[in-house]
């Protein structure tokens, strides 16, 4: 079990219409590990990540999350389409952050959080409520519990959407530029939240723009580029001395 | 942009010891006392208008083809009021199942499954493509179209037929019509409703494993009612004044039919119209109060997040985007 990656791409590609966003993507994530993708913007990273928890499905290829083709069975030679309750299970087990929070503006911080443990995995009330209450406290949210999302910072925002993404207790985080809509003051606090979780051995992909998070926190970081991987390894190796033209042109820019 | 908000910032904080270290020297601007500009074409246009009301008031009183006295005469008959009543409760039986009818349709056309999402869109077609009037004499025709209601296998003798007595109620025929017919109506504007909820509000919901179902009444369904709730309030109003129509069953209890009958007996259709106007304004009026609190409730948005209003945030925290 423990030598079976947490995420293998083999070859995942996509397309939108006749824009193919990714092209034959290949990479494996280990159980435990933080991935940074960096890239330009149109690069597909985000397009990738969203692959991972089926909210996009895969042209070719194939991707597996802990052992598991993610959208499909395999039966024989032949691929099955997974029910729409099938596909809802998979993603229980994979959480994730947008660039936009998303929290659900009509609920609570709590209640943000206690919503899709008690709809989806049907645990009570109460349980919910105090799981809720310790993972916002988790986060440094202890106290605004009873806040609605448009009474809080957007960096208080994002770490109430971590909170809700763990509540589902993942075994896998994926975080589509989670800072990218912050004020630069309130990145801080975000990433922080993140390298605490990075510590728990929690299995992460991060696509962002973050190069000091990913030096720091990240053991391998991809660079992606016009819907390929151009360059892979460790994040310190990469980013002080890439070897490739256009790895080298992108982080002149953003270093 | 972020440059814009440091530089603002900026300005604001320099500007801001400033302003809080006035009031404390003790010398208070002086307050501005101008002439305030003169509007003599509003002043002019508003004078005409009076007098010509005035005029038309002054002159309608007098004319006796209005019948005042019959006018009040009717305005509180007893047969007026029973009209009313089943006006009244056309408008909210009827608007009951148009609403739930209407969030199911819309839900349907916003699914995934095709056939599901056909059967909704010929619905529309249909209810929304005809005229309620051709809609309303139709349905009082059913009776005729459908005499029995059997039960049993097609193309074979049924088990169970039984008269189809519902069809002769005019009442219920007309609560039919009515409803079916808002149906349509009512599923655009909730569809209307659902699209403006943010996409990635669904997209966060599934991502942790919730269903469509779940997805759809948890998150969508209840942003989206900021969106519904004011169309509504008109289309109860709409419907209150189209429940006229249902002469065209024929039913002839409600207000306008009431009305209608007694002026054919009377010879009097003039004052009979005013009544009948009288209480259709008297019931809107009661109507458009109410969805002026009915919208201001929903406007208040507590918690809700509004593109065209910023919240202000509570407390110390630092306003966050978005």
């Amino acid at each position: 079990m423990s030598d079976m990656p947490m995420v293998r791409a083999d070859g995942v590609s996509k397309s939108f219409g006749s824009n193919e966003v990714l092209k034959g993507i290949s990479l494996t994530v280990d159980p435990g590990e933080v991935l940074c993708i960096v890239g330009p913007s149109g690069s597909g990273k985000s397009t990738f990540l969203r692959c991972i928890n089926h909210l996009e499905r895969v042209d070719a290829g194939r991707l597996s999350v802990d052992g598991q083709l993610v959208g499909y069975r395999e039966k024989g030679d032949k691929l099955y389409e997974l029910k729409p309750k099938e596909a809802a299970k998979q993603r229980r087990e994979i959480g994730m952050v947008f660039q936009r929070f998303n929290l659900f503006p009509h609920m609570t911080a709590l209640e943000n959080v206690m919503e899709a443990p008690m709809r989806v995995r049907g645990i009570s009330k109460a349980q919910a409520t105090a799981r809720a209450e310790e993972l916002l406290a988790r986060v440094g949210l202890g106290d605004k519990g009873d806040h609605y999302p448009a009474h809080l910072s957007g960096g208080q925002q994002q770490r109430v959407a971590i909170a809700r993404a763990l509540a589902m207790e993942p075994k896998l985080m994926l975080f589509d530029e989670p800072t990218s809509a912050l004020d630069p003051e309130l990145v801080g606090e975000v990433l922080d939240v993140m390298k605490g979780l990075a510590k728990t051995g929690m299995t992460m992909i991060v696509v962002t723009h973050e190069m000091g998070f990913a030096r720091e926190v990240a053991d391998s970081l991809v660079f992606m580029d016009g819907g390929v991987v151009v360059e892979s390894g460790d994040p310190r190796e990469v980013l002080s001395s890439p070897k490739h033209e256009r790895t080298k042109a992108f982080l002149s820019k953003v270093l | 942009m972020t440059q814009d908000d440091r530089d603002h910032s900026a300005a604001s904080t320099v500007s801001s010891p400033s302003t809080t270290s006035s009031p404390s020297d003790g010398s208070h601007p002086v307050a501005i006392k101008a002439i305030k500009l003169r509007h003599p074409w509003r002043i002019l246009i508003s004078v005409v208008l009076v007098i010509l009301l005035v005029l038309f008031v002054i002159d309608a009183s007098q004319r006796s083809a209005y019948g005042w006295p019959d006018v009040a005469k009717y305005v509180f008959d007893r047969r007026i009021s029973q009209g009313a009543l089943v006006t009244l409760q056309l408008t909210v039986y009827s608007m009951i199942i148009a609403i739930v009818l209407g969030l199911l349709l819309a839900v349907m056309r916003l699914s995934p499954n095709p056939v599901v999402k056909s059967v909704a869109w010929l619905y529309l077609w249909v209810f929304r493509g005809t005229p309620i009037y051709v809609q309303l004499v139709f349905w009082g025709l059913v009776a005729l179209i459908y005499k029995t209601i059997d039960i049993g296998l097609p193309f074979m003798q049924p088990w169970i037929s039984i008269p189809n007595n519902l069809a002769l109620n005019v009442f219920i025929i007309a609560i039919v019509g009515l409803s079916l017919n808002e149906a349509a109506y009512m599923a655009e504007i909730v569809r209307a409703g659902l699209l403006s909820v943010d996409r990635g509000q669904e997209e966060a919901a599934t991502a942790l494993g919730m269903s469509w179902g779940q997805t759809m009444s948890r998150i969508v369904v209840p942003q989206s009612m900021r969106v519904i709730i004011p169309p509504t309030g008109n289309e109860v109003i709409s419907m209150l004044k189209t429940t006229s129509l249902v002469a065209a069953i024929p039913l002839t209890t409600d207000l306008y039919g009431v009305s209608r009958d007694i002026s054919a007996v009377t010879f009097t259709p003039i004052p009979l119209l005013i009544v009948a106007s009288i209480w259709y304004l008297l019931f809107t009026s009661i109507l458009m109060v109410g969805q002026y609190f009915l919208e201001k409730r929903f406007s208040r948005g507590v918690g809700m997040r509004r593109p065209d209003k910023k919240v202000q945030p509570i407390g110390n925290d630092v306003g966050g985007k978005g």
